[in-house]
Order: C-alpha cells, then structure tokens, then sequence
C-alpha cells in the first residue's frame, strides 16, 4: 500500500465523473462503493488533516469532486499551488455545464425521478460530457487486456500504475485477476481564457431578447 | 522560402487543415488543431473548424469575450461558437458561404449574406468575403502554431467541389487572395479523397487497383454531394490515375437528413402541444444525428431499436418541462434511408419539380435521393456500349458515410445495378479517415506535386462553349438562334493554352463585350473551334462573360478567342488581337456587378 502515490486532479476529476454514473446507475456497485466509503472514513478525515495550504483547499471546495480513494500512507507531496489547476478545474466544470448540462444535473435532487426521465436525461448528460472528455484528454488504459483475465505485476512495478487489491502475501510478482484497467489521460488540451474573463462563471445568466 | 505543404478543405460546414514539412523524405501528414471560440471567453483546439460566421450585435462584441488569441475584437466570430450560438440567432449568422459562392444567381461580391431579411442594422458580408473570413482564420491558426512560416509563403492546396464551375473556382482564388494566401493551387475534393486513400495505402495501393478499373469516388458532405469517376490506366508501363468524370453540383448533405429526423419529431411534439424554439431545435437536430448512428447500426451488430430523444427545457431545472421523443429504427430507416437512399434502378433521374416561379436562395436538390442523383451521373457517363458506367470500385468520402449502413446501403444499390449489366461487384475501397481526408489528400498532392509522386491526372471536368448569335432580322418574341462554339475541350490540363482556330468576332471597343457561356460535362469529345448548332440539350448555360476593350470608343476590333488552364487550376478565358498582339480577359461572375 506504501507505493501508492496520489491521484492527480484530473484523474480525480474524471474517476468522480465516472463513479457518479455508476453510484447512479448501478445499484450494487452503489452497495459495494458505500461499505467501501464507510471503511475508509477515518482515514479520509486523517488525510484532510494533514493537507497543505490553503490554495488546494480552495480548489478542492470549488470543485467540489467526491474523493474516491483515500491514500493514507503515501507522502502526502505538497500540491505546487499553481494559479492554472484552479483555473483549469472551473473551465472542465464549465464545459462540462455547456457541452452537458453537467451542473444542472447533479445538482438536482434525483431520488424522486423516475428512471426512465433518468435514463433520458443521462443520455444527453452523457453525451455533453463525453464531448468534452474526448475533446481534451487522451483516455487510454493503463493496464492493457480483458477485465477478468489473469494478469501478472511483476517486481518493481510503478505503484501509481497499478493498484493491488484483496490479500497481498509474499513477494512479486504477484498473479490476479484485473478488476479495472485503469485509465491514463495523456496529452490534455485545455482551452484558453480570454483576458478578463472569469472562471468562476460557470454558466452565465442568459436573458431572452 | 516554402517549408510546408499545406491542404485546406474549405467545406461547406466543416473546414480542416493538413499539412507536412516540404522535405526530401516524405514526412508523415498532420492536422492542425484549430484554435476557435467555442463559448464567450473560452477559445478551444479542434480539428474541425465549422465553416460558419457570426456577427455579433455592438453590445456582444462590447461585452468582450468574443475575440480569438490573434484578433480581440470580436467584431466576427469564426467557429463552433459561431455555428452553435449563431443557430438561435440565424439573423445574424451566415452558413453555406461555399454553396452561395459557387451560385451564380446571386451577386456573389455583394454584401447578401446572411441572407433573407431586409436592412435591420446587422452588417452584411458578401459570399467572397466570409470565404475569405475562414480562410484568415484558417491562415492565423496556422500562424500562431508555426510563427516562422507565413502561409502565403507555403505551398497551399486548396480544395473546391470537382462540379464548382470556372467562377466559383476563380472566387476562391479571390477570396485566398483577400486572406493573405496569393499562391494557392486548386484541386478537386474527390481526387483529394483519393490521394488520401493513396497516401493511407502506401505503395499496396497498385495491389488493390490493376488497369481497367474504374473507381467511383461518392463525396457526401453536410451539405454537398460529388461523385467522381477515376480511371486506373496503362502510363508507359506503370499503374496511373485518370479522372474522367465529375458530377453536378447537388446541394444535398448530411445535415439534410438530420434536418428531415429533427423535423418530423418536431411536428409530432408540435401535434403534442409543445413548441420548439430555435434552442431546442438544434438540440433535436444534434440529438437526432447522434441517434441515427446508432439506430441505423443492423439489429444483428447490436444496434437498438430506438432511442429515446430528450430536449431538456433552458433553464436549470433539468427535469422540468422536458420534451420527449422517441426515434424508432424503422422512422430512420424510413427517412434517412428510403428518403435519400432508395433503391431504384440504373435508369432511375432525379425528379424535377417544375416551380412556377424561381425563388431566390440556395438551388437545393428537388430530390433528396442521393441514389437517383447517382443513377443518372453514371448513365450520363456510360462508355460506349454500356447503358451506364461500370465501377468496378468505389470510395467513400464525408461525414455521413462514417455510417456503415449508409455506405452498406449505396454498395447495395450499386450491385444490384451491375448485376442486372452481368458486371462484378464494386468493391469498397477503405482506409481514409472520412471527415478529414480531403485536407489529408490535398497534403498529400502537395507533396506529389513537389516530389514527382503519382499524380491523377484529368484537367477540365467539363468542356466550355460560348454562344455565338446568328445574325438574322429581329423578331420580336424569338431570340436569335445561338450556336455554341467550343472554346475549352474537356481534359485540357493545368498550365495548357488552345487557341480558337477559325472564329473571329468583331468587337466593339470602349463597350462591354458579353457572351453566353455553356458547359457540358457528358460532351467530351467535341474539339475545340466545333460548333454546335441548335443547341443541344446537355449544355447547360452558365452565367455570362464579360470583358471591356480598351482603346479607342467606337473602334471596331477583330478577335479570336483563346483559352488556358492556369496553373492554379481556373480556367482563363481570353479575346486575342492576334495582329496588335493585345488581349483582354473574359470575366467570369460579372451578371450582377453590373447589374
């Protein structure tokens, strides 16, 4: 568990963006993820504690993603405060929010919507937003190969690439089944913001002439 | 100093840019990602730059957030934001340029665009002007990723429908021109598919094709449709290319069939007592294309039944007051493919639907069935003792035909046709990216053009006549009689010259001077100087030529006509005094400058 190292925001961002589906669409992976979260509750908070500055809190909060991993034991590397990470966070929200109704959608109350409304209105969410991930990232797997298939981690493996799971005994390599190949944004292509304009608006006020 | 070759599809809704270092070895080709608007404020990289232009009103460009990295004005906006922002405000947004260039009806230099309503204080451009406009934009996205390289400096191809006729070809020599791109070559999008095709192939290409085989080249765009014939022949002992036939130019596309979709759900939601405005109109069309991808894939490969369509409402709240629909498979296949792909036989023509009066506006196809459009196009083009060409191979090229069953569709109807001729079946040539090959391929005929690479060789796609009036006394109600001198031989090649042998007119100096001009794309052996009188029905007149003798008024000059094919590719037609060696170029798109 030691080699864990931290998710980076994007990957953060896009593995929220795809356990909303599921937490939504899934009923049993909702189950499976919730005893999960439950489990990991204190170290979750013992890793907020130990979180730098206050930039990243900052950026955190404005996007608001649901962490999904905690890391608990891996250096926690002090995250640059670089001005753009907010920046950049407020404008794939914002497209997001354009290209797919995003915003509008989780932030409407869901319990009560039938699903097949649901199902009509995360077709149109989905298709926005998978514009959007295309368009700015390179999404590959980082493992290659079937889910389900046996799969081999070999000595000296990049814990950052692959994650064990389950009852980890002996020395690598260690022989399993992938569960997840992973994904691997490669290359992303952020848009510009003119001078003057402000992130913080994610969607303006339109007004009807 | 050129150090890239460069290729525009300057296309009637998308526009795309390929390109690679002029270098001795072949170096890979690649796309430039087009840095366009694509909401206020936010400016992104695409490689597809939509061929559309918003004008904003005062306030929206005083508001900000509406200019590019190289021009903040925001005074015009170029793009995707201009194509989805425009929709709601269609005043205020021009689209199509490229079919109004290539429309001779209208005075394509005029400030017409956009078109329809009267003067309500939104500034108007002309035709040339917006084709200018993303050409500019085209040439600063360029610019801005290789600042060392101005692109009037490169080697440009640029790439026109193969049925633009010589005007429109030398207004978008014009428009390259205004946007700074003085040395641009032409070339036709058909044969752009095919050097992509080649490129993408590499040399097995001459494994697929042998002599003999006729490839049928079907271009489907969002908002045109070109076929073209190229013929695999015997060039001294190796394999060459050469186009033999191209098409009318039908304004008949993609996004008709996403219109035709959108619409027939819209009258179902109208007779539901809903009302679409113009947001939510394009919403429907956008989600219909999505839908028909997935609703014409077969049931066999997983395709579904239908799909249902949501038109979410404008405000925040995403699940009130939605609009639905459902898209069944059977309505797609109703609409798109018995609509615009019906079966029918070799010998099927486009209906013509006579229309009292002419309306002003784009010249869309009648008939929306691209397959009787293809009937006749290979009727029309039909070797001696066939009853219709005979492909032996066909690309595909455009957006539409990303669709499988689309492409399925078109081979099925053609096979159908050669079985009934005994033919062999057309095979499919596969390979290209489909809505970016024609930018890739023009790249690709750069380098052939600088590297002695195969090149497809055709020349004119039509041959050229003007009309010459037979004297005899006026009466009044008849015209008199015209005949039609053949003044540009089909095939004749780029950087070619022909003289008219024997006609001479005497002209009259100070005037203008105008003639009638035709064009026939079927009538490709008649030679140069041969006249043909009466006229016959597979001319079709184009708009008139015009040109001005200078010297002195009054004087009466004798002429020859002399015609050339420029090495850009336009066709120049010219008044020769052979004896005070002077001539005068005939100008094409003059109807209404004059007017």
């Amino acid at each position: 568990m030691s080699t864990l190292a931290p998710l980076g925001f994007f990957a953060r961002l896009g593995f929220a963006f795809s356990l909303f589906f599921k937490v939504v669409f899934d009923g049993l992976f909702a189950a499976r993820a919730a005893a999960m979260a439950d489990q990991r509750l204190p170290e979750t908070a013992g890793d907020a504690a130990g979180a730098p500055g206050p930039a990243t809190k900052e950026s955190s909060a404005a996007a608001a993603p649901p962490r999904p991993q905690a890391v608990p034991e891996a250096p926690v590397r002090a995250a640059e405060p670089q001005p753009a990470a907010e920046t950049s966070a407020l404008q794939l929200l914002s497209a997001f929010q354009r290209e797919g109704r995003f915003l509008d959608f989780v932030k409407e109350d869901v319990a009560t919507v039938a699903d097949g409304d649901l199902a009509g209105v995360a077709r149109l969410v989905h298709a926005g937003c998978r514009r959007v991930v295309d368009g700015w990232f390179t999404l590959e797997p980082v493992w290659p190969g079937e889910e389900g298939a046996k799969a081999t981690v070999p000595a000296g493996y990049d814990g950052r690439r692959v994650r064990l799971t389950g009852n980890v005994t002996g020395e690598p390599p260690f022989t399993g089944t992938l569960t997840h190949h992973g994904w691997r944004a490669s290359a992303p292509r952020l848009p510009t913001l003119s001078a003057g304009s402000d992130p913080a608006i994610l969607a303006p006020a339109e007004v009807e002439l | 100093m050129s150090q890239y070759v460069v290729g525009i599809d300057l296309g009637t809704s998308n526009s795309a840019l390929a390109y690679a270092p002029l270098d001795e070895a072949r170096l890979p080709i690649g796309l430039l990602e087009l840095p366009q608007l694509v909401d206020v404020g936010v400016v992104e990289r695409r490689r597809l730059l939509p061929s559309f232009l918003y004008i904003p009103a005062e306030a929206e460009t005083q508001a900000g957030g509406l200019g590019v990295p190289w021009d903040a004005s925001g005074k015009l906006v170029v793009g995707a934001f201009a194509r989805d922002h425009g929709a709601q405000v269609p005043d205020r947004l021009v689209s199509s340029a490229k079919s109004w260039l290539c429309h001779a009806a209208v005075d394509r230099r005029g400030p017409i665009l956009p078109w329809g309503k009267g003067d309500d204080g939104v500034r108007k451009v002309s035709p040339l002007e917006a084709t200018a406009r993303y050409l500019l934009h085209l040439r600063r996205a360029f610019e801005a990723a290789h600042p060392e390289a101005p692109l009037g400096q490169q080697r440009v191809i640029l790439t026109v429908p193969a049925s633009f006729d010589p005007g429109a070809r030398e207004l978008t020599v014009e428009a390259a021109r205004a946007a700074g791109l003085p040395n641009v070559v032409l070339l036709e999008e058909p044969q752009a598919a095919v050097y992509a095709w080649l490129e993408k192939r590499g040399e097995s290409w001459r494994k697929e094709l042998s002599v003999g085989d006729r490839v049928l080249v079907v271009d489907i765009g969002g908002g045109t449709t070109d076929f073209s014939l190229i013929d695999t022949v015997d060039e001294e002992g190796s394999l060459g290319l050469r186009r033999v036939a191209v098409g009318d130019h039908i304004l008949l596309g993609g996004d008709n069939m996403d219109y035709a979709l959108a619409f027939a759900l819209k009258k179902e939601l109208e007779e539901g007592g809903a009302a679409l405005d113009a947001w939510q109109m394009r919403v429907l069309v956008q989600a219909c294309r999505a839908a028909k991808e997935a609703l014409l894939l077969d049931e066999d490969a997983g395709g579904p039944t239908s799909q249902a369509i949501l038109v979410p409402n404008r405000g925040a709240k995403l699940f009130k007051k939605n609009l639905k629909a459902e898209l069944t498979r059977e309505r797609v296949l109703e609409v798109v493919l018995q609509g615009f792909f019906p079966s029918c036989g070799p010998d099927a023509t486009p209906e013509q639907r006579r229309v009292g009066l002419t309306q002003l506006g784009l010249p869309y196809a009648t008939d929306p069935a691209i397959t009787r459009h293809l009937a006749q196009f290979l009727t029309r083009h039909a070797r001696e003792g066939e009853a219709f060409a005979l492909p032996t191979a066909i690309l595909f090229n455009g957006g539409v035909l990303g669709s499988p069953a689309i492409q399925q569709r078109i081979t099925q109807v053609i096979s159908t046709w050669l079985a009934e001729a005994d033919a062999p079946e057309a095979r499919v040539l596969s390979g290209a990216e489909l809505d970016v090959a024609v930018a890739r391929g023009a790249a690709a005929y750069g380098q052939a053009r600088e590297g002695g690479g195969l090149r497809i060789r055709g020349g004119t796609a039509r041959t050229y006549y003007v009309g010459v009036e037979q004297p005899m006394p006026a009466v009044p109600g008849y015209e008199p009689p015209v005949t039609a001198v053949c003044v540009a031989p089909f095939g004749m090649e780029e950087g070619t010259a022909l003289d008219l042998p024997a006609q001479r007119f005497g002209l009259v100096v100070g005037q203008p001077a105008r003639f009638r001009f035709f064009s026939s794309s079927v009538r490709k052996t008649d030679p140069i100087g041969s006249e043909l009188d009466p006229l016959p029905p597979d001319l079709e007149e184009l708009a008139p030529i015009e040109t001005t003798l200078d010297g002195t008024a009054g004087a009466v000059v004798e002429v020859g006509l002399s015609a050339a094919v420029t090495p850009v590719g336009t066709l120049e037609l010219s008044c020769v005094d052979a004896a005070a060696e002077r001539r005068w170029k005939l100008e094409f798109d003059v109807r209404d400058r004059a007017a």
